[in-house]
């Protein structure tokens, strides 16, 4: 059940493929906007480059959060998913799973790339990678909670925003901590341990409260 | 004898009730908080290492408290009303929302106040102001999601998940900015006061505490009863009232 959910919308983003690079360009371009706004300096960029890269792949991840549910929405699937006899919580989670696997994935793959125009340190990278390797699911779980709730209302996505990105913070804080914590010369496996936590907490509890939420919004 | 625990939790019954309560909650605010300004400005001696200027806790700490405090009563009245369905508790919750999103941006302001002549900065990067500071975003994002939803039963329910969901949120979010900050400086400001306080400044800001309450529960109750109204407009007892009034 779960591996078929996730092999039709991985079959539907294969279709609409332009999507999927938009989300992963808009994280290019942001991350490579602050240099050009802060300045040149590798001193600085050097620091800054974790916090960058996370609320870059924070604010991408949240725009194509829309995507997860609208479009089942508008051609009457997600209404025959909710009749399913197999448990929604279970169908809610693959289609979160496909959705990382197409928006988040290639953002951590992308950031060592991206590390490097910053002059991170090689295992400075490794680590951001690690960490948005553990990071970018906790987003899409709890990205998830919002795009139930704000299913078909008028100026969603702002409005999803404004729910989303305050329950984000967790994941910033230690996500680009893991690799300030490098820099700085302490350990990581610290950050990296409460991440891995996070993603353990929001993969058991999302999947129930994004099929909660979805079922009060088909009412 | 056996108590009818719900008879109140009906909106016809209620919408009286309230009505009778409001102007005794109103004038227990209104005492309380002559009575608590009075000790804060003419009783409570000078601090010896603040000056006059540590008298904002006065208002800064109880409203701190009731940000907080409202937002958690916020979330039970939000899950009252997702388990039991009863109309009123979520009333309740969406009555609730405005004050406590004044009292944290009062919070943050008194804040900026205090911490200017006392540390010298109006803002610090400190794990309460932080995480105060997300709450209000936590406030602002439970009303917007209800104002956003025409559907009123629809409002209610999703408006009670996201403010369960921040309610879990919220000391997750305490402790990562706690760790947050002392990873990045180390303790530039000591947030703990002097370890003993004067009796008369604890009195005035717990009698300062209580007349937020008052206030917090009027507020609640007025704007519970104008939801009221507005919800069960159709219904007869509704009629009435209104008709009583025009």
């Amino acid at each position: 059940m779960l591996t078929t959910i996730i092999r039709r919308d991985l079959l539907l983003a294969y279709r609409r493929r332009s999507d999927v690079l938009t989300t992963l360009f808009f994280f290019v371009i942001v991350v490579s906007l602050f240099p050009l706004g802060v300045g040149p300096e590798m001193k600085t960029l050097r620091l800054i480059a974790p916090g960058v890269v996370w609320v870059a792949a924070l604010l991408a991840s949240m725009l194509s959060l829309n995507r997860l549910f609208a479009a089942d929405y508008q051609d009457g699937t997600l209404e025959q998913m909710l009749l399913a006899p197999q448990p929604l919580a279970l169908i809610v989670l693959g289609k979160i799973v496909a959705h990382w696997l197409v928006s988040g994935l290639p953002l951590a793959l992308m950031a060592p790339v991206l590390g490097m125009q910053f002059d991170l340190p090689p295992a400075a990278l490794g680590i951001l990678f690690l960490a948005l390797l553990l990071g970018t699911p906790i987003l899409s779980l709890i990205g998830a909670i919002g795009a139930a709730l704000t299913l078909g209302l008028r100026g969603g996505g702002v409005l999803l925003s404004l729910l989303v990105l305050p329950l984000y913070i967790p994941a910033l804080i230690f996500g680009a901590g893991a690799v300030e914590a490098y820099s700085a010369g302490l350990s990581p496996e610290g950050h990296l341990s409460l991440l891995g936590a996070l993603l353990i907490l929001t993969g058991l509890a999302a999947p129930w409260v994004t099929a909660f939420a979805l079922r009060i919004a088909m009412e | 004898m056996s108590i009818n625990w719900f008879k109140y939790a009906s909106p016809a019954t209620f919408y009286p009730l309230a009505g009778k309560l409001i102007p005794l909650f109103y004038a227990l605010a209104a005492i309380l908080t002559v009575v608590g300004l009075y000790i804060s400005f003419f009783v409570a001696p000078t601090d010896a290492t603040q000056g006059e200027a540590y008298r904002i806790i006065f208002i800064h700490v109880p409203a701190a408290w009731m940000s907080m405090f409202i937002y958690l009563l916020m979330a039970m009245w939000a899950g009252l009303g997702l388990v039991l369905n009863t109309r009123l508790s979520s009333i309740m919750a969406q009555a609730l929302a405005p004050t406590g999103a004044m009292f944290t941006f009062v919070a943050l302001i008194t804040g900026a106040f205090w911490g200017k002549p006392t540390w010298g900065t109006w803002w610090e990067w400190d794990a309460r102001m932080t995480s105060e500071l997300i709450l209000l975003f936590l406030y602002i994002g439970y009303m917007s999601l209800t104002a956003a939803i025409d559907d009123v039963r629809r409002a209610d329910k999703a408006g009670a998940i996201l403010a369960l969901v921040g309610a879990v949120n919220v000391p997750i979010i305490y402790f990562s900015v706690k760790w947050w900050n002392t990873l990045h400086q180390g303790a530039s400001v000591s947030l703990t006061r002097a370890p003993s306080m004067a009796k008369t400044m604890l009195l005035g800001m717990l009698i300062m505490a209580l007349a937020a309450w008052m206030y917090s529960i009027a507020v609640a109750l007025s704007r519970a009863r104008l939801l009221m109204l507005e919800r069960e407009k159709s219904t007869a007892w509704a009629q009435e009232v209104l008709e009583q009034k025009s």
